[in-house]
């Protein structure tokens, strides 16, 4: 792969989209820490330590090496691409305010039940004095929560603004992304392209020359969810009602997600692969799918039986009038998939045979049924698919 | 009604026995408790019910965890899972936390207001027997659903039931109507019995007891009705427009007919929200009970604890979107209910404070209801932030529809309210059945159960970071969600050996427990005047209320607190 050539592209250390009121933020907490830090107390200590220990046990991926590195762990703290950075500035600093609060006040919560015990020692008929209230206390405790929900009040609308945007320069890629029971379409309008899966786009190195993928998610049956945490936070894929979401990611990889919102029997194994790679892979991918898949003569047979067991009803191949269904996912370069049943297996030829067999052993519940095929037809069939370069 | 047929005045429980009805044997308490209009027996059934539907909800859900525990598990079939995480989550909330709410009201309500019943004590049980037979309804569809058809078996549209997947082409026999209507039943049983406990605090408060002494417990309760008359009524509309989808052909939510499903989102949350404070404003009421009590100090602030809790009901019935975040609304629609949602936090922020200046300053007591309560109240406070962080509209967006959430509500639901619902047994068992909780078994209960909790649900929030999505039957290896799983996994058996812990206590104290006599801790509301446990018409005589702690009057002429309020 070329992918060694370019620079790992990680540039969101660059304070780029991050000025205003977050920036400011981020700089009184950082000085509250470095204060904090500075203090020599050991409690002090205790609770950086405590800290450092929650931040430490969530896993990070490690910088991309190449196209073919599997993104399998999906840290939301760790985006690589654009929209899941906006979305990450704003987790960050709600988590840590969060985290803020939670010691100030479980800590008083604590101290106080410890500190108010009832002590053996205590005389029982003695009753502690009774407090009924103060207005002033309680308008002390009042403000601050309004404050800090104003601050992040202000955060959320400046990111939804960020990130709700619709790109449409030239730039962008745009994709169709149609959900099924329990698979993906995808199609690439502009390259008149369609395929199944797995998306494969190019990669945006640096925030100069972006290439953002303009996503539209429809939906042909029920509701689905497209999530990959570290490209873009969540979009629901309704039918009927049509959402566009976009990503920009800035490290090469295959980035692993999946469907987010039940849709049946395999909404498990509805699984989204994001195939991140060099412009140039990606315009060569393109090329490939747009090319008719030659028709080889040896597997003339398997052809024949693809045909006869109505496989075409449901798959569409290109070149072949017999094959154009549209429920089943778009079977012309079916072999530039790494992956079958959406994600379920591994596409080689173990996974495939027992697919052709019966696929509802792989992931019972799927829309394909059980065709009822005998050990030659399989072969034949196999034989077939393999040639859909 | 449970005894329509019969003439005598109910509202008096000194009944002659019923022909055929025996007295003082196991059949006749039954037969009792089939007959009884009266709230204290009725609250009873409540809870009861809602202990045997924990108990198979909670065994449904130790399958999803085993199902869970690790990668590729083979414990279940993909269908069975998906029915298994439907039937929990719907009767975990609608025939396990709602009942709760309503037993722990119908038997305490009363009594502290210093009510004889009821004000329809008929219409009382009538209520208990529509949300009965609604769950036995919901639970038949695993026998009725196969039925005619041979095709279904329990709903398997998760607990939001997720339109379109409700239309007639992607549910196909009837679980989806078992699941519908069971709700509707349910639904009506509940409407009634909260106008029931509306009109009871309105109208039957004994002489001096105004409402601004009312009982925290019952300011709670109060809101919460107000809450279930206004906002269950949009639920069961909506089943009911399912069920004309499904049988008469109108088109709300089938996208193949035009119809949206955005739409079904926004009826189930409009509801589904304000439910959630539905569940949770008992629970708080319970801990501003046990609190003062065992910190030995009134409660802090009185009126801005009431003024929250109805500030709370009144923000909760607009913020019902940010359930749907994800569903693809405009930029202004989302920062809207952001808003909202977060302004919620604000007189909840101020109910922990209130409770902690409670404790602040107090002599303690760290008897078992009060470990309960406190122990609720620190979870609470992480539910709590974990909401913020919900509520925080791009923080969402990457949190919705993951573990993330799952452990966030079930820290509301089993951290919260579960945790003050074993408040409320060990602290009202005495009251109810004369007899003192085992301080040993609950000893083993608590420990078992919060370390259970703790090792299920703190690791699904990592997981849900690391992209976990919820009601996934199975899992690949190597996305880093096997230790999270497997953990939570172990935490299941030892909060099912919590429960039977508490279960075991439940029935060893009934007999062989500590007799606890009227007052067993020294506390202030007019409950504790009574007999325990009280009799069938309540009070015998009852002092003029002139304080919101009438005992502590009583006990301390010499300091009352009418002098202070």
């Amino acid at each position: 792969m070329k992918a060694a050539h370019h620079p790992a592209g990680r540039d969101r250390d660059v304070i780029e989209g991050t000025s205003g009121i977050v920036l400011w933020l981020k700089c009184l907490i950082l000085f509250i820490l470095r204060i904090c830090s500075a203090l020599k107390d050991r409690r002090e200590k205790l609770i950086r330590r405590a800290f450092l220990l929650v931040i430490a046990t969530l896993p990070r991926t490690v910088a991309a090496q190449g196209a073919e590195q599997v993104r399998a762990i999906q840290n939301i703290f760790d985006p690589l691409s654009k929209p899941a950075e906006l979305i990450n500035d704003t987790a960050r600093l709600t988590l840590l305010v969060c985290l803020i609060i939670f010691l100030v006040v479980g800590g008083l919560l604590l101290y106080s039940v410890v500190r108010y015990r009832r002590k053996s020692t205590d005389d029982d008929t003695m009753e502690p004095s009774q407090v009924y209230g103060s207005n002033a206390i309680e308008l002390a405790w009042t403000i601050p929560p309004i404050l800090i929900v104003i601050v992040l009040v202000l955060i959320t609308a400046r990111t939804v603004g960020e990130v709700n945007v619709i790109h449409s320069s030239k730039d962008t890629i745009q994709l169709r992304v149609i959900g099924h029971r329990f698979w993906w379409e995808l199609q690439y309008p502009d390259y008149g392209v369609t395929a199944a899966n797995e998306i494969h786009v190019p990669v945006s190195y640096l925030p100069s020359t972006p290439r953002p993928i303009q996503m539209t998610l429809d939906s042909a049956d029920v509701v689905h969810g497209f999530w990959v945490p570290q490209l873009n936070g969540k979009l629901w894929v309704v039918p009927n009602h049509r959402n566009m979401m976009w990503i920009q990611p800035s490290s090469l990889g295959i980035y692993l997600g999946n469907c987010t919102v039940y849709c049946g029997d395999q909404h498990a194994n509805m699984l989204i692969r994001v195939i991140v790679e060099p412009p140039e892979d990606f315009e060569k991918w393109i090329a490939g799918q747009k090319a008719q898949p030659v028709a080889d003569p040896s597997v003339e047979d398997g052809r024949k039986e693809f045909i006869e067991n109505s496989c075409g009803t449901c798959h569409h191949i290109a070149g072949t009038p017999a094959a154009n269904g549209v429920f089943g996912p778009d079977l012309t370069h079916f072999m530039s998939r790494q992956t079958l049943g959406s994600g379920v297996a591994v596409n080689n030829d173990e996974n495939l045979r027992s697919w052709l067999r019966d696929p509802q052993v792989l992931k019972p519940g799927c829309r394909m049924p059980d065709m009822k095929l005998d050990d030659k037809e399989v072969d034949l069939i196999l034989a077939y698919l393999k040639t859909l370069k | 009604m449970a005894n329509g047929t019969t003439t005598v005045d109910v509202g008096e429980e000194q009944l002659p026995a019923r022909p055929g009805q025996e007295r003082g044997t196991l059949t006749g308490w039954i037969q009792d408790l089939i007959y009884t209009v009266d709230h204290k027996k009725l609250g009873i059934l409540y809870i009861g019910m809602a202990l045997v539907f924990l108990v198979l909800a909670g065994i449904m859900a130790l399958l999803i965890r085993a199902q869970l525990a690790f990668p590729d598990g083979h414990v279940v079939s993909p269908q069975t899972f998906n029915s298994l995480f439907t039937v929990h989550g719907t009767v975990m909330i609608f025939w396990v936390a709602m009942p709760l709410a309503f037993g722990m009201a119908n038997y305490l309500v009363p009594l502290m207001i210093g009510a004889r019943d009821m004000a329809f004590p008929r219409l009382n049980a009538f209520s208990f027997w529509l949300t009965f037979f609604g769950g036995c309804l919901l639970f038949f569809s695993y026998v009725g659903a196969p039925g005619l058809y041979g095709s279904g078996g329990a709903p398997a549209v998760a607990w939001m039931a997720l339109a379109p997947l409700t239309s007639r082409a992607f549910s196909v026999g009837p679980s989806t109507d078992y699941w519908s209507l069971s709700l509707l039943v349910a639904g009506i049983g509940s409407v009634t019995g909260a106008i029931n406990i509306m009109v009871t605090i309105f109208c039957y408060r004994t002489k001096g007891m105004t409402l601004s002494r009312l009982p925290l417990f019952v300011w709670m309760i109060v809101t919460t009705m107000f809450l279930v008359i206004v906002f269950l009524p949009p639920l069961s509309a909506a089943q009911i427009m399912l069920t004309l989808e499904r049988y008469l052909g109108a088109k709300y939510f089938d996208t193949q007919a035009g119809g949206s499903a955005i739409l079904w989102q926004h009826f189930f949350w409009i509801f589904g929200h304000p439910e959630v404070y539905i569940l949770a404003l008992p629970a708080f009421g319970v801990l501003s009970e046990v609190i003062p009590v065992f910190s030995r100090k009134p409660i802090f602030g009185y009126p801005m604890m009431v003024a929250a809790s109805v500030l709370i009901g009144f923000i909760s019935a607009g913020v019902w979107a940010h359930h749907m975040f994800t569903v693809g609304m405009t930029s202004f629609g989302v920062t809207f209910f952001g808003v909202a949602t977060l302004a919620i936090s604000v007189p909840t922020g101020i109910k922990i404070f209130n409770w902690l200046a409670t404790i602040y300053g107090g002599k303690v007591r760290l008897e078992l209801p009060m470990v309960f309560a406190f122990t609720a109240l620190f979870q609470f406070l992480i539910a709590g932030l974990t909401g913020v962080m919900l509520g925080v509209a791009p923080f969402d967006w990457q949190l919705n529809d993951s573990y993330f959430v799952i452990a966030h509500f079930h820290y509301v639901i089993v951290g919260l309210i579960l945790f003050a619902v074993f408040a409320f047994f060990y602290y009202w068992y005495p009251k109810v059945f004369g007899r003192m909780l085992d301080k040993k078994l609950g000893f083993w209960h608590f420990w078992l159960f919060t370390i259970g909790f703790h090792l299920t649900f703190d690791p699904q929030h990592i997981a849900g970071i690391l992209g976990m999505p919820r009601r996934i039957y199975t899992y690949h290896p190597g996305r880093g969600w096997e230790l999270w799983n497997f953990i939570s996994s172990i935490g299941a058996i030892f909060q099912a050996l919590g429960i039977i812990f508490f279960v075991l206590n439940l029935i060893w104290s009934a007999r062989k427990g500590k007799v606890a006599g009227d007052d067993p801790w020294d506390a202030w509301t007019l409950e504790w005047m009574t007999t325990s446990p009280p009799p069938d018409y309540n009070f015998e005589k009852l002092p003029e209320v002139r304080s919101r702690r009438p005992l502590w009057d009583l006990k301390h002429p010499d300091d009352p607190d009418w002098k202070f309020e």
